[in-house]
């Protein structure tokens, strides 16, 4: 099933919460709606899913155009940060809400919420109440009572936001492994771009109201499109364009990105490289962050283990840097 | 050390001498004043035509003042707490104004519209309808001053509840009526019960505006809290302290019967 959200605005009051979004999502892909807060990913979401009306533009599920059409016939399965799970129903009754609202017979729902249960592998806790669980296991039952009305397309809000970052590692993996089993067209919102890194096909990024870029995660990552993405996305270095540095290159605008894996250390001076100085060495385990100065500007190179103990680098040691890979943007492409 | 402890010690006997004087003593005092000449007396008083009658009027007056308050206080919360408007704080404290209004003066103030003089006296003679010195002024006094409670408890459950189980079950299919009957509701449930038990005891209870209101003729138009004013007036002490007795015995009732609801359920849910 897939969803098309075509030239779509929103306005709270003053504020414009969404600018001309166009967006088409694949049937059976998982979308994140990357941003920070404010961009406006939340209430795109929310407007898919209908709890917001667009000012203006369509919202097209399956061909059909669902603008203005009641959330109730809408098909939705929606998942919200903090879990909205009925406190005085049980796990069981929870997950057979949507069931019992569409009449289903007692023989359907109770094999549906069984099949569920396993599915969110909560078996024996049925007959608890929410608060009795754990915030892992909670957002894991809304996500079985969304799914329970077999919808179209699943909407995430934030899905583990409430989580803490070991829970929340563990129950994204297994989100992506649920989507490659039950294949409904998903999309989830997230500040978090290692979580949208790792979950999603594609990656929607947002800000004030716009869409920066969308493109599939290695995409995004190796070919941001404006220098918000470039910011937002990984490390990275930022340098004045006038800064005497990696002056062979032809740049655009006002400002250089260099990410700090691709910038290369070497001993000796090639011809084509920069004199810097060893401030700080930092170990992050799998591989060594140094930070080197360069006339007053300063800049992070990653490298891994091996290349650092064959460097063998030291505080205050001059070296000479040399970019593999140079970013800049012109001017009008952040409008784009 | 010790010091601290003998302070908590002191704390805890004057918080107990003003229990005792407060609550408990007066308490014993009307069981004994209804009881101390045995159970004979009692069972008299509280067979006599003038107390059944006022034992009628109040639970006839409840019947109509809680149910009616609790479905206009429901539909007020919810307006209040669900929806931001201009004047949303001028009507908060619209809803409060029974609360800061004498009772005396809620009873006049029908008096002054529906009596003989008031407004609508000649409109209501004409129809041959009475409303003061009869029971649907004692009602309508009594619906004005209980008028606040179920609001007042509800407001804050409903804020606190927030409106995301509400959206979950829209998103679920389920329409307004639905949302509010399987979701808001059994959510803010115990709020409801504390204000509609609230609104009960102080409709059982209301003296200032019913008195006002009823004329005060025993036997007709005086309530249990109204039998017991005129009782003891009359020197009737016994009857007077048997009333008391039986409207305190029904107000143990109503939190007894909260206390027993609340076990029932909340077990499971915390």
């Amino acid at each position: 099933m897939s969803i098309i959200v075509d030239n779509v605005s929103k306005s709270f009051g003053s504020f414009q919460a969404l600018k001309d979004i166009h967006l088409e999502v694949k049937p059976n892909t998982l979308v994140a709606l990357l941003g920070p807060s404010g961009s406006g990913k939340s209430t795109l979401l929310r407007t898919i899913a209908g709890l917001e009306n667009p000012d203006q533009g369509r919202i097209v599920i399956n061909g059909k155009d669902t603008t203005g059409v009641d959330i109730r016939k809408r098909n939705i399965g929606f998942v919200f940060q903090h879990y909205a799970l009925f406190k005085h129903l049980t796990i069981r009754e929870n997950i057979a809400f949507g069931l019992r609202i569409r009449k289903s017979s007692e023989a359907h729902i109770k094999e549906r919420v069984t099949e569920l249960l396993n599915l969110i592998q909560l078996e024996g806790l049925g007959n608890r109440y929410p608060s009795q669980l754990s915030g892992g296991q909670r957002q894991r039952v809304a996500l079985a009572r969304a799914l329970a009305v077999q919808p179209e397309v699943l909407l995430l809000d934030e899905p583990f936001g409430a989580l803490d970052a070991k829970v929340r590692k563990e129950l994204r993996a297994w989100l992506r492994r649920l989507h490659d089993d039950v294949h409904i067209t998903s999309v989830f919102v997230t500040h978090d771009q290692e979580e949208a890194m790792e979950v999603a096909d594609e990656i929607v990024v947002m800000s004030n109201g716009k869409i920066e870029q969308i493109g599939s995660p290695a995409e995004i990552y190796d070919n941001p499109a404006s220098p918000f993405v470039i910011k937002f996305i990984g490390e990275v270095n930022i340098l004045p364009s006038h800064a005497p540095l990696f002056t062979n290159n032809n740049h655009f605008g006002e400002e250089i990105f260099v990410r700090p894996h691709e910038l290369d250390i070497l001993l000796e001076d090639d011809g084509n490289s920069s004199r810097a100085v060893v401030k700080r060495i930092i170990h992050l385990g799998w591989e060594i962050q140094a930070e080197l100065a360069v006339d007053s500007w300063e800049l992070t190179a990653h490298l891994t283990r091996e290349k650092f103990d064959r460097l063998q680098l030291r505080h205050n040691q001059t070296v000479y840097i040399k970019p593999s890979r140079v970013k800049s943007f012109r001017e009008d492409s952040v409008a784009v | 050390m010790q010091k601290i402890k003998s302070v908590e010690t002191w704390l805890i006997i004057v918080a107990l001498a003003y229990l005792a004087l407060i609550l408990i003593i007066p308490a014993i005092s009307v069981f004994y004043e209804a009881f101390h000449k045995g159970v004979q007396p009692f069972f008299e008083a509280i067979q006599t035509r003038e107390f059944t009658v006022a034992v009628e009027l109040t639970v006839i007056i409840a019947l109509i003042a809680v149910p009616l308050n609790t479905v206009f206080g429901l539909c007020a919360a919810w307006v209040i707490a669900r929806n931001n408007f201009k004047g949303k704080t001028f009507l908060v404290s619209l809803i409060d104004l029974p609360f800061s209004i004498s009772p005396v003066v809620a009873g006049l103030m029908i008096v002054l519209l529906y009596g003989r003089n008031g407004w609508f006296g000649p409109f209501l003679e004409s129809i041959d309808a009475k409303i003061v010195f009869a029971l649907p002024g004692m009602t309508l006094a009594t619906i004005f001053v209980t008028f606040p409670f179920v609001a007042r408890e509800v407001i804050p459950v409903l804020e606190e509840v927030g409106t995301e189980q509400e959206e979950a079950a829209r998103t679920l299919g389920a329409s307004d009526w639905q949302i509010f009957w399987r979701v808001t509701l059994p959510s803010i449930r115990w709020g409801l019960l504390y204000g509609v038990l609230l609104t009960n005891a102080r409709a059982m209870g209301e003296f200032g505006a019913v008195a006002v209101v009823s004329g005060s003729i025993i036997g007709q138009t005086a309530t249990l809290p109204i039998f017991v004013e005129l009782a003891y007036k009359n020197y009737q002490t016994e009857a007077a302290f048997s009333a008391a007795v039986v409207l305190g015995l029904l107000g143990a009732l109503t939190l007894i019967f909260k206390e027993i609801l609340e076990r029932k359920t909340k077990i499971k849910e915390v």
